[in-house]
This record gives structure tokens, sequence and C-alpha cells, in this order.
């Protein structure tokens, strides 16, 4: 085995970690405290390639792997989630999307602007009443022959404001259940469309996060992924390379809350000495540098199995539900470690720990994740 | 009109430095960056590219180093570099590098060369100097801006009490420090991906000698524990200074 990165991925694991520091540090806390889409920082990060890193160079793309992907992405969520929540969603599921489903004519007309950066695209799946349960869609794209017309609303879209480009779930035919659902690319711009006001969430408050409804939305036929009746089985395939790209945000958030951690360990002084010299806190920084150790590993043998071709879905689910679920205890701890410190914004932990609540929630809950675990051993 | 950045590989500014022995540095552990002013030389002579596109053709970076080098070399490409040049050899003293890189410019022609003030890992401040001399060419020191104007090729030096501007017939050689430009250029994907690509020309070193050899490195001794006295116990502090410091 050989767990060397290649020139190129340090080249882009340290471009990361540069944009992160320079571009996203400084503000990350203001920004959170107000909810504050930073557009500016996003338009960077997409002219440096970032958001389309992962796309066919032939459809103007970065043509990087995954391995590359899950070191950016933990770079920039060390940092500050929000951002890199729209990088996820650009390459995981927007583009691999397209991409790898799509017509030559939708990867011209959509794909390459996205992979170059010029526009952001959303992926439009949860509903009101269906989340964990998506077979239960119910918005409809009724066919009315050389159109679909879409009605019905749609929750918690990451990127629903800024992004031009939206790949829309949605129920044609009903008494067929899930084979029924059809994937639609919508301009978001298409008249019918109207968006919520920004969620006020409790992690990620920078990100673009609103609910979008449908009202007699036209949306061409040649807009369909795939076959008719292909949108569920679409959709469920990008989500298991969607994993990959917040199970390896949730790693961010863990060793950035780490790194923190270790450094104030290492600082603070209490009964004569650096807190880290008291087992109590030495104890909690191993526990967590091991779960660390396991996530980053997990979600780099995702990425490998995905960049060499094998099925990946199932070490995703895994990454996926281990990564959120320690980003949550290292982030804990780091509180703890912080002491009142941590309880204040000014220590940035409290918000990462804000932050690794939603890896445990969105793009498929750790309870979601162990029913994919769970049903693969019984196989 | 062609730029030529003169690259060194250096530990990055945060290493904590180590030495095997009292003569060589411990390089175990150590991540290896391109000098920060080189680096932020490069990017404005990208800056420079990017806005007179019909003035200058082509950035070239060139390092005195041993392939171990070649990383720091790459992301120079990736940064926007169209070729590089690495003298085979290691860096070992700065007249042994200043000879060096003028034997490959008296070669080839470059009508701006690039180095910093100094590299972070010596910090010796004499391979700009140097290469003038050798190659009988314009310096100008302590460069702190660059720019095209109306055809001209205008540099700011940082004197006593405010900015000299200076018109500078090419070729010459720009000793550059703070304020070249603002930030690094971070790589974008596209020239990560294209750097493995360019050009890089690996040229034997000239029979150069040294001029000095390091005898010893000294490191300084650890710092003391510090002692707080107040008002309350002057007389206390005066007593170290006199019988344990013996500074009065």
């Amino acid at each position: 085995m050989n767990f060397e990165f290649t020139e190129e991925q340090k080249m882009i694991q340290q471009a990361a970690k540069d944009f992160a520091e320079r571009e996203l540090l400084h503000d990350v806390i203001e920004r959170d405290a107000k909810s504050e889409f930073p557009a500016d920082r996003i338009k960077k990060l997409a002219e440096l390639g970032f958001l389309g890193m992962m796309t066919d160079p032939k459809y103007d793309g970065g043509g990087m792997d995954t391995v590359s992907y899950v070191l950016a992405m933990e770079e920039l969520s060390k940092i500050d989630s929000s951002v890199a929540v729209v990088m996820s969603v650009c390459n995981s599921l927007v583009n691999w999307g397209l991409e790898t489903y799509g017509t030559e004519e939708q990867k011209e007309k959509y794909l390459k602007p996205l992979a170059r950066g010029e526009k952001i695209g959303a992926f439009l799946l949860s509903e009101p009443e269906a989340g964990s349960d998506a077979t239960k869609q119910r918005t409809t794209a009724e066919d009315k022959g050389d159109y679909y017309l879409v009605n019905g609303t749609k929750n918690w879209i990451t990127n629903a404001n800024c992004a031009s480009t939206y790949l829309v779930i949605a129920q044609t035919n009903p008494e067929k259940g899930h084979k029924g659902i059809n994937a639609l690319i919508v301009d978001k711009n298409t008249p019918g469309i109207t968006l919520g006001p920004h969620e006020d969430k409790m992690g990620m408050r920078s990100s673009d996060t609103h609910s979008v409804m449908f009202n007699d939305v036209k949306v061409p036929k040649a807009n369909r992924i795939g076959e008719d009746g292909f949108g569920f089985n679409f959709a469920m395939k990008t989500l298991d390379g969607g994993r990959i790209g917040i199970a390896s945000q949730a790693l961010g958030i863990a060793s950035g809350a780490f790194e923190r951690a270790l450094h104030y360990a290492k600082e603070r002084k209490a009964f004569g000495t650096e807190i880290f010299n008291h087992q109590a806190i030495a104890f909690k920084l191993a526990d967590m540098a091991v779960k660390i150790e396991n996530a980053r590993n997990l979600c780099l043998k995702a990425a490998w199995l995905k960049d060499t071709k094998q099925p990946y879905g199932i070490v995703s689910a895994m990454a996926k539900q281990y990564c959120a679920d320690i980003a949550m205890e290292v982030t804990t701890e780091a509180v703890q470690i912080h002491g009142g410190y941590g309880y204040v914004k000014e220590y940035h932990v409290e918000r990462l720990m804000r932050e690794a609540k939603l890896t445990q929630i969105y793009e498929g809950t750790s309870e979601i994740q162990k029913i994919v675990i769970s049903r693969s051993l019984l196989k | 009109m062609k730029i030529l950045v003169c690259i060194s590989d250096v530990p990055d500014t945060t290493t904590k430095i180590k030495f095997a022995g009292n003569k060589e540095l411990d390089k175990a552990g150590i991540q290896w960056i391109i000098n920060p002013w080189d680096e932020l030389s490069l990017t404005r002579a990208i800056e420079l590219k990017e806005a007179h596109p019909d003035k200058i053709e082509n950035i070239t970076v060139i390092n005195v180093g041993t392939t171990a080098s070649e990383p720091t070399i790459r992301k120079a490409l990736a940064m926007g570099a169209d070729n590089a040049i690495r003298v085979d050899s290691e860096p070992k003293e700065a007249y042994f590098v200043a000879a060096q890189l003028a034997e490959v410019i008296k070669s080839k022609q470059f009508d701006i060369v690039f180095t910093g003030l100094d590299s972070a890992d010596y910090n010796g401040s004499t391979v700009g100097g140097m290469l003038a001399e050798l190659l009988d060419m314009t310096s100008v020191s302590a460069v702190s801006g660059i720019n095209i104007e109306d055809g001209k090729v205008i540099v700011s030096r940082e004197i006593d009490g405010g900015t000299q501007k200076l018109d500078v017939q090419t070729p010459f050689i720009a000793v550059v420090q703070k304020g070249i430009a603002i930030d690094p250029r971070i790589p974008a994907m596209r020239g990560i991906m294209m750097a493995r690509t360019k050009p890089l020309e690996v040229v034997a070193p000239a029979n150069i000698d040294n001029l000095t050899e390091i005898v010893e490195y000294e490191m300084p001794q650890p710092k003391g524990k510090c002692r707080k006295f107040t008002e309350e116990n002057v007389n206390e502090l005066v007593d170290v200074l006199h019988k344990e410091a013996k500074l009065i």
C-alpha cells in the first residue's frame, strides 16, 4: 500500500489551506453571527477552479481525483464549512451527476459553465415531508408532452439563492412509486420559482440555505437526466459520492477543532503547568487524534475506491457516518478542553461544534448511513 | 520582454530548526517552500504578464538545487511560470549560487532578473549583488514595486522618508523586498494540472569553487526563567542585579 500523496495532491492541499487561512479566517466569526454568505470569496474559490476541480478537463474542469478533493475539503472545513459546502455540492452532486448521466448537449450547456466556476449549482431533493425517506417525493413533474410542469416545495436547499442551475428531483408517475421519479435540470430564473427566506440555522450559518417553491414551472423534456423514471436512482448514485464530500467536511471540522484544542492545551496553564501535562487533558487529545486518523483513513479509502472505479457506496456511507459522529465528539471535547473560553465565539470551537452537528444530519443522517451499511452486511 | 525569477528552496518559516551535529541542518520532517521574497517576485512577474501580455512573453524560474527541490519548482510552474531551469547541484553558499546562476544567465537572454532580498534559510542578502557584479549588469536593490508604464520599466524603492521611482533600462537585476506583491499567488487547479507538462530543464553545474565554508552552527542559549519584581521588592531586584547578574 502507498500512503504517499502525489506532488499535485500536496499542492492542492496547500492551496486550499492558504485560501482558507488568507481569505476566510479573518471574518468567519462575524459572517457566522450575521448569517452572511461570502459571495466574493466563493467567486475567488471558483476562479481558482475548486468548484469544478473533479470534472473532466474536456468539460472545462480541473480533472483532479477524489483524494485531492478530500484533502481540499478538509482544509477548507477546518476554517469555514459554510464555504466548503458550496464546493461539495458543486463537485460531488451537481457536476458529478451531470458528467456521469447527462447528455452531451446538457454537458455543453450546463456542465461547462459550472465546471469553469462561472455558475453555481444546487441539488434539490429534500422536501418538508421527504427527508430520509426520499422515495416520498411530493414535488410533481407532470408530463405535458414537450415539457414537464413542476409544482411543489423543496426544503433546506444549499446554494438555493446563489445557484443558477438546479437539479430537481420530482415525481412524474406516482403509481410507479420511486420508479416514477425524474431528475430535471432547471434554470433558477425560470418563471414560477420563488425562494423562502434565508434559513436561520444553528451552524453553517453563512451557507446559502432556503426553501424553493415551484408553481407551474415549465421544464423542457430535453432537461431530463437519463431515461424516464431514472430520477431516484440518479439521486442515490449521486449521494454515494456526496457522502465523501460531507465526510471530508466533518473530518475538517474535527481536525480544525483538534488543532485549536492542542494549541490551547500547550499554552494554557493550570495547577502550575500547561494543561497538556494533566493526563485528563492529554488522554482526551490522544482519543481525538485516534478518531481523526481513523476518519481520514476512511475518507481516503472511499476516495481511492472511487478513483480506481471500484464500488465505493458502502465505504462512503461508513466514512460519512463515522466522520460526522466523531466530528461531534471531537468538537465537544475541544470546547471542554478550552473550558469557559470554548463557550465564547472568539475561540472558534463552539462554532465548529455547531457545524459538526449538521454533518450528522444532511446528505443522509448517521442513522440512514447505518441502514445502508447494515443492509450491505446481509448480502 | 523575458523575465527570470531566481527561487530558493527553503524550510517553511515556521520550522523548528535542529542540527545534526554542529555543521549539518537536520532535514527530517522539514516542509520546503519557495523562499517568500522569491514567491512574491514571481507573483509580481505573473501580474505584470497578465497586465501586459503584449510586452512580457515569458517567465522562467531558476533554482540551484538537487532533485529534492523539484516540488518547489513545480509549485512555481503551477503558480504561472512558463518554464523552469534547475542547476543540478547542492546550493552550498552564496557565491557558488550566484556564479551558477550567472553561468546560465550568460547563455540566455533575460530582460528582468528578480532575486529576493535574502533567503529565509541563511539570510545572506548577497546573491543579487554578486550576480550583478558577475554579469556586469545594472542592479536595483530594495525594490518594493515594479510597473510597466508607457513602455518603460518603472521601479520603486523604499528610501528614508519616502519612495524613489526609477526608470530602469533593461536588462537589469531587481533585488526585491516587502511591497513587491501583497500576497503570494495561490496556484489554480488548472495551473497545478499543467505544472507537470511545463518544461523543466536540468543543467549540469559549472565548475565553481566555494569561497566560504560553514565551520559551525551555534544555537542561542535557552531563555532563562523570567522573574517578576514589584515596587515592594525593589531592594531585592537591586540585590539580584548586583550579586547574581553582576550588572551593577
